[in-house]
């Protein structure tokens, strides 16, 4: 019996090589790693966007901020009431919060990315102006100017 | 001949290793990209500088309402968002020169040279109560009629559309037909 030359014996089939296996799950690996971005925060507001056809890309989204308006998930409607919240960072807040939210985010950015932020105001198809009114004017007090209402293509 | 061959490391796991990254990153990430409508703020105004009245003139504005039941008032007839794209194109191109709508001037463009310039400006207002979907729609509608009219000019100009032109061509297009949508101190639309 020797360990070659045996092909008489058919009991004994060839394993499938599964050494390719994993260059194909790397490959999708790194697919997944160019195309997405991480997650920064966990929804508390359900945002439904609205449509729109002239929408444009967002260019820099690392100079950029969100505003979250909306109603409470249901977990948090016990809490909060299904009235339209927003959301910074991971919490509840309200529009007097904005002021601080907008400048740490101004501090964590380089100088000369500064005039480059932009604001994603990312409210829900449902909700009134007025608290969108609310979130333009405290934008306007900070001089944080250039805003982008976020908004999913039209089918 | 006494060298062993080293044994093949087990690449078995490999696989096992690399599907609980992709599980990771499947999780913690999110797709696509963010797209929207870009708009800028106007600067607040200065408190200790009177309010003066922007000398605009009553021709060069367009006033598009919405109020909270998300009707639309452009001008001072009321319409559907439909029809309001036709609307500010007619006002902001005044192809029939018309005393009451906004006037032209000629303005020297770099690289393009003179072209009359509308001097129009769109404000818009609403009311607290007005559904965010209906102001996206108008403000929508707003640029639509605008992109629209940029891309005759570079038709006309460049024969191209405006999105195939390059940086350069699209600035002086920009600059022929701006995009001035003004976004007005909030007022309470449904009092008036």
């Amino acid at each position: 019996m020797s360990k070659f030359g045996n092909s008489n014996n058919k009991k004994d089939v060839p394993p499938i090589t599964s050494s390719s296996l994993s260059d194909i799950v790397f490959m999708l690996l790194f697919f997944f790693m160019v195309t997405t971005q991480m997650r920064d925060t966990e929804n508390k507001v359900k945002v439904t966007l609205p449509q729109a056809t002239e929408i444009v890309k967002l260019e820099r989204k690392d100079l950029s901020s969100y505003i979250n308006i909306g109603p409470p998930t249901r977990t948090y409607q016990a809490q909060y009431g299904t009235d339209a919240r927003i959301q910074l960072n991971d919490s509840f807040k309200t529009v007097d919060d904005i002021r601080d939210f907008i400048a740490a985010e101004r501090d964590a950015m380089s100088e000369g990315d500064r005039q480059f932020m932009t604001t994603v105001i990312k409210a829900d198809q449902d909700v009134r102006m007025g608290i969108v009114t609310d979130v333009k004017q405290e934008l306007r007090r900070c001089s944080a100017l250039k805003i982008m209402y976020q908004a999913r293509k039209a089918e | 001949m006494g060298k062993k061959k080293t044994p093949a490391i087990n690449s078995s796991s490999t696989a096992d290793i690399a599907f609980l990254l992709l599980c990771y990153f499947l999780m913690t990430t999110t797709m696509g990209s963010q797209t929207g409508l870009q708009r800028r703020l106007p600067p607040m105004p200065d408190k200790n500088q009177e309010v003066k009245d922007q000398k605009v003139n009553r021709r060069n504005i367009i006033i598009v309402k919405i109020n909270s039941a998300d009707r639309l008032l452009a001008g001072s007839e009321p319409m559907d968002v439909s029809q309001l794209k036709d609307k500010v194109k007619e006002f902001l191109t005044n192809p029939t020169n018309d005393p009451n709508l906004p006037e032209k001037k000629a303005t020297e463009i770099e690289g393009y040279g003179t072209y009359e310039v509308s001097q129009g400006v769109i404000s818009l207002q609403n009311d607290r109560g007005t559904s965010y979907r209906a102001y996206i729609e108008v403000q929508n509608e707003l640029v639509k009629a605008v992109n629209e009219l940029r891309d005759e000019f570079s038709r006309r100009a460049y024969g191209k559309s405006f999105n195939s032109l390059d940086e350069e061509k699209q600035d002086i297009v920009k600059k022929a037909i701006p995009q001035n949508i003004s976004e007005a101190e909030p007022k309470d639309v449904s009092k008036k």
